[in-house]
């Protein structure tokens, strides 16, 4: 009798244990909700370079994504490139792969060749923006520790705020802070701090929109607050679960982009 | 004939061209490159001296596509060539196969401005006068068949005529000539096309090729008519074959490219042959890293085997120069991207151990704007004088390229 008391009080206790997320459950949601809804994934891309005396140069591409499974797993990704003059008709592809360093390849138009290129510093600038190659395609969630500091309002909006601090030493921050939306779990906002501890970039969801249903970010900011470099992203024509077929992501496609998903 | 033919298609499309997606883009450009040791053979001072424009027209309409891209140039050094059409072609895009028609440009293997299955022509005028990279390919005027079953892909390149690759003009560059007293001189070119096969595929993580060629030395060989005492001296593209294979894949922090070829000198299997070039094994080995942001580095380490070497020996006229049964080449290239990737720092060099011959090329790139972009740079040859850049010693030059992008 005693024995069945004990599991009644188990038995209760556990639903609480399981609504109260991890800082590190957060995250893997977080990215979930970022990175890898749908099956498959479209957007024509238009990024904004605005350096600190407000000059701007474009940056315009669609990118197509693709999942290989369940969100954290592998997935490929193909872009190809409208502007600048420069790289026009310039495809890239990656295949990401959650705990090793990604393939890439990319196609050189003006000499018609494709190319496999070193990619183990996902720090990297993609194109020259703000945005590095993990703030696109994400970071690995086991490279960091994530605790919740606390819970508050991005506008109206509830959230957790996570801190993620590196477990290697081969990053440019030291840690950062990311206010994640307790609805969506898209981030809202997000502050990198440099290893020294001041606050050094800052990332911003300017526009949320509902794609096929799903709450996707249509516009972001990612601000350098050292250099006063910052870069806006829209994302157009953002589309979801179209059928991508698998045969797309090939040296094939990277030498003659297909004009049916290049758009 | 392949033009007329591609112009004929063109006319086609005009018709489904009505419901095509058209779009007009080009460039203008100038381009200056100046000497700095001496002036030229014909005693210019100028490498390159020319103001170009390009129209690109690419119309898609379905599963077909059209595109013509053709360039203008005003040459002050005369030549005389200045309307060219770069590339011209049709595609039908099918789901598991597909065609082009027309003048393109086709590059195989891995290797960086070291070709060993890229057997598709070369302008290297270009290359060492200090004009941007895309002018180093020439486009061939072939049909290109593509197939894509399960097993792999494969690319069959059908050319009805041979194109040569251009090589330096002697009234511009100081050129090694083993009978500078003869000048009676022609060149014969093949009169019979070429077949080209490319296999590839993934494997286990690693892109690998297979390739097959059967065409002709893309760089004349020489044969005068008499070795005592030479009046008249022809110029000929020996019969050739390549058989060869390429891997490329991750290896600890980068990419590591493996290359290989079998030179097959068709004209002369015995090696005996002194005016064809002997049979060779070409191998080359390639690592690229990024070990720092916006930093990248590229090591290559290239060899050139010499089969029937005895025979070669034996059957070279006194006075030549002796080619190494081995012939070793290492190259680097770095480029440092600064300012989100408007600025770009670049160097290639290539060194050969067996003769001493070394070409540089620095170069600085920055993008003014999304459209206009400007690049300073040198080539710095040197070694022996008959080597491939050694003989090139005194064509040093700086070079200017400015370009707006419409």
């Amino acid at each position: 009798m005693k024995r069945c008391w004990l599991w009644l009080i188990v038995g209760l206790m556990l639903p609480l244990q399981a609504l109260a997320l991890t800082g590190e459950e957060v995250m893997k949601k977080s990215q979930a909700a970022f990175l890898y809804p749908g099956k498959d994934f479209k957007a024509r891309v238009v990024m904004k370079l605005i350096n600190r005396d407000g000059a701007e140069r474009i940056r315009e591409m669609t990118m197509l994504r693709k999942n290989a499974g369940e969100a954290g797993g592998e997935q490929k990704y193909f872009m190809y490139f409208f502007q600048p003059a420069d790289v026009k008709d310039m495809s890239f592809m990656i295949y990401k792969y959650p705990a090793k360093d990604d393939d890439r390849w990319m196609f050189i138009p003006a000499i018609n060749m494709v190319k496999r290129i070193a990619a183990q510093d996902k720090r990297s600038s993609f194109v020259g923006s703000d945005f590095t190659y993990e703030d696109v395609s994400g970071r690995d969630i086991d490279d960091d520790s994530h605790v919740i500091e606390r819970e508050e309002k991005v506008g109206s909006r509830d959230s957790y705020v996570v801190k993620s601090t590196p477990k290697g030493t081969d990053t440019d921050f030291g840690a950062k802070l990311t206010w994640v939306d307790k609805a969506t779990f898209l981030p809202l906002k997000e502050d990198q701090y440099d290893r020294k501890g001041a606050l050094y970039k800052q990332f911003n969801a300017d526009e949320v929109a509902e794609v096929k249903g799903v709450p996707t970010i249509v516009k972001r900011t990612m601000k350098n607050l050292q250099t006063g470099h910052r870069s806006e992203v829209a994302y157009l024509k953002a589309d979801y679960d179209l059928g991508i077929e698998d045969s797309l992501f090939s040296e094939r496609f990277l030498r003659q982009p297909p004009r049916k998903w290049v758009d | 004939m392949l033009r007329s033919a591609t112009f004929c298609a063109a006319v086609l499309l005009a018709l489904p061209a009505a419901r095509a997606e058209v779009t007009l883009s080009g460039f203008l450009q100038q381009n200056t490159a100046v000497n700095t040791v001496t002036t030229n053979p014909d005693g210019r001072h100028y490498k390159w001296l020319e103001e170009r424009a390009q129209i690109k027209l690419d119309a898609t309409g379905g599963a077909w596509r059209l595109l013509a891209k053709g360039d203008l140039a005003y040459d002050h050094l005369g030549r005389q060539d200045e309307a060219e059409l770069r590339e011209g072609y049709v595609d039908y895009t099918a789901s598991n196969w597909d065609l082009r028609i027309g003048r393109q440009v086709i590059t195989w293997g891995v290797g960086d401005l070291v070709f060993v299955n890229d057997v598709f022509p070369k302008d290297h005028e270009a290359l060492f006068a200090g004009r941007p990279l895309e002018y180093l390919k020439r486009g061939v005027d072939a049909v290109k068949f593509g197939a894509y079953p399960e097993f792999a892909s494969l690319e069959l390149v059908l050319a009805p005529n041979f194109r040569e690759s251009r090589i330096p003009d002697a009234r511009r560059f100081h050129l090694f000539d083993p009978m500078p007293a003869v000048t009676d001189r022609q060149t014969i070119k093949p009169d019979q096309g070429e077949v080209g096969l490319r296999i590839y595929r993934d494997i286990a993580g690693v892109d690998a090729a297979l390739y097959l060629y059967r065409g002709f030395q893309r760089t004349p060989a020489m044969r005068p008519d008499n070795m005592t005492a030479p009046t008249r001296i022809t110029y000929f593209y020996p019969a050739l074959s390549v058989y060869g294979a390429s891997a490329s894949g991750r290896a600890g922090n980068g990419v590591l490219s493996v290359e290989g070829a079998y030179y097959d000198a068709r004209d002369d299997r015995s090696g005996n042959d002194f005016a064809v070039p002997n049979a060779q094994t070409r191998l080359l080995v390639g690592y690229q890293i990024q070990p720092l942001e916006d930093l990248s580095l590229g090591f290559q380490y290239y060899v050139e085997y010499m089969h029937d070497y005895g025979a070669y020996r034996a059957a070279l006229p006194a006075g030549f120069p002796v080619d190494h049964r081995w012939n070793q080449t290492a190259t680097l290239r770095l480029t440092q991207f600064f300012q989100h990737q408007t600025l770009r720092l670049s160097a290639y060099a290539s060194y050969n151990t067996s003769n001493g011959d070394y070409f540089v090329n620095p170069e600085l790139r920055y993008s003014f704007t999304d459209k206009v972009w400007g690049a300073l740079g040198a080539n710095l040859f040197g070694g022996k004088r008959w080597g491939q850049f050694g003989q090139l010693a005194e064509d040093d030059n700086a070079y200017l390229q400015v370009r707006y992008e419409f």
